[in-house]
């Protein structure tokens, strides 16, 4: 064992990452920053190239086979349910598969056995009589569990869909396992810490939360034990620390690979590994032992199989999410708190990955952004943006301030302390309805239905905005409350049902737990109430009382134009969400924090919302994220980013997400000039301390194009509110959605 | 003070260098038959901004500016005609180091005190020149060009401000006889143009004048082609190289 350690460490700096487990402080002690340029990078390799293009036929089979190319009907996965599976052992560097053949969808009925029997249904598969006897008579799921929970009001928020997208009948994601742990330490080092986790859990007095915290430690060490035995399948031990950068990336992959074969989450993120991976791939370049070629060849590799993530779910589900999107998010770049960038070479590969594979959404490559990252990164950032569109940015010199140095984004704009910190998926509370509902004492102006608490009717031809915002306070502290309950019941059932035990496993035990709430429609609410504020806006209602539509008298400022009257008011509404979700007790003392983040499911969000006072008519779409509504802002690109840059972090710890799309012109001339431009914008929007932006470069006529013609674009990357997806996988509908999104094109 | 503005457009990379802060300043005192924005021409239409109210508009956006080596463009419209309003604005402006630009079509006596007054705060003159023949800048603006042209000289040689052409081409107008030659001619008297830039007539501000229910009488003259604009480009371009 030693000798392995001395091997697998040898000339690495030692550090207090020797003796327990500190994968930054051996990343900081050991990696080499890189300022220089792109152009020590290679191209594919032939093995690669020819791995990619089997995958890419797989997955083109899989799309025309309606979405699904294979589905097990009667294997549960456990993550070493499978035998080893390949695509082309000749050709793979990097191996393992989360069933035994390359995209077929595992089973996985934990989080909901009607979800998941569903699932396969729609897609043309029936599961097994026995699966289904054992989740009908004997195996409880997380989804019975929280229906046995939840109150009336919990399920008629649902139903009217002021409250929607909880993670009550699938898998909650958004836990980000340290798998570089495996790689630095070795199994057995591991399961070690995880033993002695347990004896400081030996105290005086077994309270619940003792009891329950040595079972999910029992738990964690199993889960090891059984991603040991997976490994072995694959006829490579990771019992001890790896020796060299291919084991680094293999171990990395294999321990990443053990969680989803455990987990549907919604989100299952990768972590932040790039600069990592670099410390081994320069201690084996530095003694000869690789190549450019073949460092740039382990990492297109593994990104391939990242690619191939695939998870079984309900049309319904693609539906609100869009796409079939897992959000394997993998952060990169950012600066340490020495002041020192975290870039290295390392980075520039995983990003040119989308050049030698071509573009796709996943994985959810992430640029942690910060105005210091060196030039020759931040170009060649742009560069890539521009030509592919698959990268997402993220203010790094604002996130290190809460988080350190050694944080990952789960999903699209959640950051966390990498295996130090986890987070309970909270989906989010419709805006733009409880603004409704302020409008109508607490009816749904849809149903009918007496879904908020009852008050007096609002009086008065127009509405007066003092009185509309007392009232909309009111049912923020009324949706707030029930929100916080339907959240607590989902995670005390999740944690009992659905545990992540082998991400957890690459946790420390003690953790910091927060509360992801979320809200969407903020820019519906913000422009409805500046109509209010500024012109005059008078209910037409029904013969319910229920008011159907506005008429709106005069003008008034947009959100989205860096107009201080109308902005003021999205910051208002901002605090006044988070403050009344602070007041509610949370499941496990999290932490309450809220994002300003829709993925495509604005879309389904505005079809269950009325016609709102900003002119939105009943069943359109609201913006994505902290978006402006399309069209609307009217002063060009700078005047809608410093709008959304105001927004306060502090007050949306989970994340403020805006997507950014512009035709390539618009940034000048030549190419030389469009990545200049977009560095500028970049970093000024970040000075400006804007948080997440996705930076869409297109032209409108590829997309009209792409409808008609999805065969042309199999790899067509769009960059839609914290997420890349494959344009010609959304539904039309969702495809005429991100044409509308404003183009920022020149008047 | 009150200024009546347009519309703003808060980045731009084709008015003025970097990343430019566009100010479309309401009014205008020429009517060309080709203008995209006709919508500008009115002096008492538009939206009224106090003098504060635009600069910390712009101030807003003061990094951008500084990271893009652009500054604010105030166009229009004429933006001369509001020269105490703008005046204004600029000195505050200049108080925190923004490069001003000022896109005119300096259709003013050299005397005026108002613009002498503003061009005192300006880094960057881009001056419009609709037609260099008289004859054919009357029939195209409605005004002759003679002010204008002493404007050029005035700005560019006695007050010595940087100063860039601007040339919408519209094949068979601009280039009539032998307009760009005679205009080449003229651009070469002038001691401080640093580019001679050719804009290419597009059709994109028709539906305005339809809308404004205006006859647009230049519907037969055609959007010049990517290799039309190139030569005039090339024409042009020993200019572009001084």
């Amino acid at each position: 064992m030693e000798d392995i350690k001395k091997l697998a460490w040898k000339n690495f700096n030692k550090g207090v990452w020797c003796d327990k487990v500190d994968v930054r402080d051996f990343i900081l002690k050991n990696y080499s920053p890189y300022t220089g340029d792109d152009s020590f990078l290679s191209g594919p390799t032939e093995k690669t190239t020819k791995l990619w293009e089997k995958v890419s036929k797989l997955m083109e089979d899989e799309r025309q086979n309606g979405g699904v190319l294979d589905a097990d009907t009667s294997i549960i996965s456990t993550i070493n349910s499978h035998d080893a599976g390949y695509v082309d052992k000749d050709l793979e560097i990097i191996v393992g598969l989360q069933t035994d053949k390359p995209l077929k969808r595992a089973m996985m009925p934990n989080g909901g056995i009607r979800t998941a029997k569903g699932a396969l249904e729609e897609f043309g598969y029936k599961m097994d009589e026995n699966v289904v006897n054992i989740y009908e008579n004997y195996r409880k799921t997380h989804n019975q569990g929280v229906f046995d929970a939840y109150t009336p009001e919990i399920r008629a928020c649902r139903k009217s869909g002021i409250i929607t997208g909880l993670p009550d009948a699938y898998g909650r994601g958004r836990i980000i396992g340290d798998y570089r742990r495996l790689a630095l330490y070795g199994l057995n080092f591991l399961i070690e810490q995880k033993e002695l986790d347990k004896k400081r859990l030996e105290v005086d007095t077994m309270t619940e939360e003792v009891i329950r915290r040595r079972e999910e430690v029992t738990e964690q060490i199993n889960a090891l034990k059984e991603l040991g035995e997976m490994t072995k399948k694959y006829g490579i031990d990771v019992s001890y620390p790896a020796i060299n950068a291919k084991e680094a990336v293999q171990f990395t992959y294999f321990a990443y690979l053990a969680a989803i074969k455990e987990q549907n989450g919604a989100a299952m993120s990768l972590g932040r590994v790039s600069t990592f991976l670099d410390i081994y791939i320069k201690r084996d370049m530095d003694a000869g032992l690789l190549t450019e070629e073949q460092a740039q060849e382990l990492m297109d590799q593994f990104i391939i199989k990242l690619r191939m993530v695939r998870f079984l779910r309900t049309k319904a589900y693609n539906a609100l999410f869009a796409g079939d999107p897992n959000w394997v998010t993998e952060s990169i770049g950012g600066m340490s708190n020495n002041g020192n960038t975290l870039v290295t070479k390392n980075s520039f590969r995983v990003l040119q990955t989308l050049y030698n594979l071509g573009p796709a959404p996943e994985p959810n490559l992430t640029v942690l952004w910060s105005n210091k990252l060196p030039d020759g990164f931040k170009k060649y950032c742009a560069k890539v943006s521009i030509d592919t569109s698959a990268i997402q940015y993220e203010n790094d010199d604002l996130m290190r301030e809460y988080y350190g140095d050694d944080y990952s984004i789960a999903c699209c704009v959640s950051a966390m302390r990498t295996g130090k910190q986890m987070q309970f998926f909270g989906a989010r509370c419709n805006l733009a309805k409880s603004l409704l509902y302020a409008i109508n004492s607490g009816k749904d102006e849809i149903s009918g239905v007496q879904v908020g608490p009852e008050v007096s009717e609002l009086t008065g031809e127009y509405l007066d905005y003092d009185e509309v915002m007392k009232r909309l306070d009111n049912v923020f502290d009324w949706v707030a409350g029930v929100y916080i309950n339907a959240l607590n019941i989902i995670h005390y059932m999740h944690d009992k049902y659905c545990y992540e035990r082998l991400q957890m496993a690459f946790h420390d035990l003690d953790i910091k737990r927060t509360m992801a709430c979320g809200i969407a429609g903020l820019s519906v609410v913000v422009d409805s109430l500046s109509a209010i504020k500024y012109a005059k806006v008078k209910p037409i209602r029904d013969e319910r009382g229920i008011a159907v539509d506005f008429e709106v008298e005069g003008e008034y400022p947009c959100f989205g134009n860096d107009d201080e009257r109308v902005d003021e008011i999205a910051l208002k509404v901002q605090k006044m969400f988070m403050d009344k979700l602070k007041k509610h007790p949370t499941y496990r003392n999290s932490e309450q924090t809220m994002s300003i983040l829709t993925i495509t499911s604005n879309v389904v969000y505005g079809e269950k919302t009325g016609t709102t006072p900003d002119g939105r008519q009943k069943g359109e779409p609201f913006a994505p994220g902290a978006n402006p509504m399309y069209n609307r802002e009217k002063s060009g690109i700078i005047a809608a980013l410093n709008s959304v840059a105001k927004l306060d972090y502090e007050e949306s710890l989970d994340g403020i997400s805006y997507t950014f799309s512009f035709v390539p012109s618009v940034l000048g001339k030549d190419k030389d000039e469009k990545v200049d431009t977009l560095k500028v914008l970049l970093d000024s929007y970040f000075e400006q301390c804007g948080h997440h932006l996705n930076v869409n470069v297109f032209d409108r006529e590829v997309l009209l194009d792409a409808m008609d013609h999805p065969e042309k674009y199999p790899q067509l990357t769009i960059r839609v509110s914290g997420y890349a997806v494959n344009f010609v996988k959304l539904s039309r509908k969702h495809q005429l959605d991100v044409i509308a999104r404003t183009f920022h094109d020149k008047r | 003070m009150i200024g009546r503005i347009h519309s703003i457009e808060s980045f731009s990379k084709v008015d003025g260098p970097g990343v430019r802060f566009v100010v479309f300043m309401q009014g205008c005192n020429l009517r060309c038959s080709f203008c995209h924005n006709p919508d500008t021409w009115a002096v008492n239409a538009g939206e009224e901004f106090t003098v504060d109210e635009l600069v910390n508009r712009i101030l807003s956006v003061k990094n951008y500016l500084k990271n893009g080596n652009g500054g604010v463009t105030f166009s229009g419209g004429e933006p001369m005609l509001q020269a105490k309003f703008l005046t204004l604005v600029c000195k505050k402006l200049k108080e925190n180091n923004i490069h001003i630009a000022l896109d005119t079509a300096g259709c003013f006596d050299i005397e005026n005190e108002d613009v002498n007054e503003l061009l005192k705060y300006v880094d960057l003159v881009l001056f419009d020149i609709k037609q260099i023949k008289n004859k054919y800048h009357k029939m195209l603006t409605g005004v002759p060009n003679d002010k204008i042209l002493k404007m050029a000289e005035y700005i560019s040689n006695t007050l010595n401000i940087k100063m860039r052409i601007r040339v919408v081409y519209m094949p068979g107008i601009t280039d009539v006889e032998n307009s760009l030659y005679v205009l080449k001619k003229f651009i070469k008297t002038l001691k401080n143009v640093e580019k001679v830039d050719i804009l290419p007539y597009h059709e994109m501000g028709i539906y305005k004048w339809e809308k404004l229910g205006m006859q647009y009488k230049l519907k037969d003259v055609k959007v010049p082609t990517n290799e039309q604009v190139h030569q005039v480009e090339e024409f042009f371009e020993e200019q572009n190289n001084k």
